[in-house]
């Protein structure tokens, strides 16, 4: 059902974007207005998200923690895994977020039959993971070649790298083909294993969807229908420039595709694509665990009003006296 | 906030990083140019036609290419009927002789730098 709805979103807003250009050459339209509403969009809602996060309060180092923690000198503790100190909360940080760390320790559970329960060691998921990532990381910045006038050396570099194989011309992209093949896994990962189905979403979907459609209308620009690209540059730096054009010649696949990344950053921070920002701010992982080393006091504690005994004493010493009761001053 | 100084900076070095096209390019300060490949040729016709050479012309190379290595075919009919050897220094470059402010033109606009030169001989220039 989600899957159904969100193909077809997909399929709606390419459909969009071709009577657009194709039967009302709204080309302005898409090819300036709507990147540059979108980009808006996505600094302001990212902004608001991550303030909205930044507003709840910690109280308490709340721990997961995988390895020994930090006590007497003689027992070995774990400084990534169960970090102390900001160093070693800024070297968890790094291998969650380079290397997808946490994910690595994915397990499957399985009834065997016995019947036994086992945890299986499971890395498809974070392997596949990591690749869709750093690929679609690889491709963005290449892409920066579009809006840099001249483009930095280093990105020319990674070009290079990434068409090492140099296999046809255009030389294919290894980036293009990892991304193709990992988001094709982790789209049947989620059809094809009854549980993963069960919990998946339209809202699990439809990014899959649009970053499917965003990379496929990318390779066939590239290797199939191709497209002039000196003038799409030319919109490119004239949005970079604030001094938007729209050349002619540029064939509709490229409005698709700007347009499914316009989408795409306009959806984000309305969406789970917000662990980019949410990952920084999630407190089992940025949070040193020096519960034992340091008091950390709740935010929200207010001055509690409190009427001692010596107040007491003081306020019905009359009355205590006469009743005979022990006092403390007399 | 809470940690609200580390929060901000973090906002700002990732807005730093998602525009950075936009102060990139204010700091390189160029004006916006187009690339604009000068032909020399007397011809009034490309191999094919212009549009085309324009988005394809690497493909269409890559065809030559594998013509004439794989098959041995050496002669290109072209769209109006001129017969070409498919040839990279002998065909494009006999009309495009000027490298620099030909193919370079745009290639260099794009960041493109093809790595057919390391064998191909390059037309002598005189700059
Ligand atoms: C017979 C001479 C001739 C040959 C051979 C030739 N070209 Fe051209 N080429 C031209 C002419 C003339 C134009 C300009 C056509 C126009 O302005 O419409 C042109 C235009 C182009 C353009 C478009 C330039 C622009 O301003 O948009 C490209 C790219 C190009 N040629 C590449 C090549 C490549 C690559 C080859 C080899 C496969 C090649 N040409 C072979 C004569 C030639
Ligand atoms: C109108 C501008 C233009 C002209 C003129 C031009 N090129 Fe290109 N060329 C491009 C663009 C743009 C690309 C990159 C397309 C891409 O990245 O998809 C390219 C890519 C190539 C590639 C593939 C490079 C790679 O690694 O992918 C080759 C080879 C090439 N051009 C050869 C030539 C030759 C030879 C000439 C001169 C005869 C020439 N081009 C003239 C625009 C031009
Ligand atoms: C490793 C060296 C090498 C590189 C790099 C190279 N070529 Fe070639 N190329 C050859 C050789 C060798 C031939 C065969 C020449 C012959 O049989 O006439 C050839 C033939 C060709 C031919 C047909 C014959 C001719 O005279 O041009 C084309 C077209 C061609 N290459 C295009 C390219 C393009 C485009 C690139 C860059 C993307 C490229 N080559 C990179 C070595 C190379
Ligand atoms: C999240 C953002 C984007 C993703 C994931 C993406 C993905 C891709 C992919 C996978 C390709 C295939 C070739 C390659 O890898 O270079 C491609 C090509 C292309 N993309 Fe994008 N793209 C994105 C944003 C953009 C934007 C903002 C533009 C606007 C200029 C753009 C313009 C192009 C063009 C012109 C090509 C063809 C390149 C060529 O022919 O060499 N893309 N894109």
């Amino acid at each position: 059902m989600g899957a159904l709805v969100s193909f077809f979103a997909v399929v709606v807003l390419v459909a969009i974007v071709f009577v657009g250009v194709e039967a009302a050459n709204l080309r302005y339209l898409f090819g300036v207005i709507i990147p540059y509403a979108a980009l808006i969009t996505f600094i302001a809602g990212f902004i608001y998200r991550i303030v909205i996060w930044a507003r709840s309060p910690v109280p308490f180092r709340i721990t997961t923690t995988c390895g020994q923690q930090k006590s007497h000198p003689w027992i070995k503790n774990d400084i990534l895994d169960n970090p102390h100190s900001t160093i070693g909360v800024i070297g968890r940080m790094l291998l969650e977020v380079l290397l997808f760390r946490s994910l690595f320790r994915n397990t499957r559970l399985e009834l065997r039959n016995g019947p036994k329960l086992a945890y299986e060691w499971e890395k498809w998921l974070w392997l596949a993971g990591l690749v869709f990532h750093w690929s679609f990381l690889v491709i963005l910045v290449r892409h920066l070649r579009f809006f840099t006038e001249p483009v930095p050396v280093l990105i020319q570099a990674l070009e290079g790298l990434d068409a090492f194989f140099q296999i046809g011309l255009p030389a294919l992209y290894l980036s293009d083909a990892v991304i193709l093949a990992a988001v094709t896994y982790l789209f049947l990962r989620r059809v094809l294993i009854p549980e993963i189905r069960y919990i998946s979403l339209a809202a699990d979907y439809f990014p899959l969807f649009l970053i499917f459609g965003l990379v496929l209308s990318g390779v066939l620009m590239r290797y199939f229908v191709r497209v002039d690209v000196v003038a799409i540059k030319e919109l490119a730096m004239g949005l970079v420039a604030f001094r938007p054009s729209v050349p002619e010649g540029i064939n509709v696949l490229f409005y698709i595709h700007l347009f499914l990344v316009s989408v795409l950053f306009a959806y984000f921070p309305f969406s789970k694509l917000m662990h980019l920002g949410g990952v920084f701010l999630s407190p089992t992982r940025n949070l040193a665990n020096n519960n034992r080393m340091e008091r950390h006091t709740n935010p929200w504690n207010y001055p509690v009003k409190v009427h001692t005994y010596e107040e007491y004493e003081d306020e019905f010493r009359d009355k205590m006296k006469a009743a005979g009761l022990p006092l403390e001053k007399e | 906030m809470y940690d609200g100084g580390k929060i901000v900076v973090g906002l700002v070095v990732f807005i730093g990083v998602v525009t950075f096209p936009l102060w990139y390019r204010q700091a390189s300060g160029e004006a916006l140019r187009a690339p604009e490949p000068k032909i020399v040729t007397d011809a009034k016709e490309c191999v094919a036609p212009t549009d085309y050479m324009r988005a394809s012309h690497q493909a269409m190379l890559n065809e030559w290419r594998d013509l004439v290595v794989r098959d041995g075919m050496r002669v290109y009919v072209a769209f109006n009927g001129q017969e070409h050897e498919m040839s990279l220094s002998n065909t494009c470059m006999k009309c495009h002789p000027n490298k620099v402010e030909f193919c370079d033109q745009c290639h260099n606009y794009i960041g493109v730098v093809p790595y057919c030169w390391d064998c191909h001989i390059e037309p002598k220039e005189s700059n």
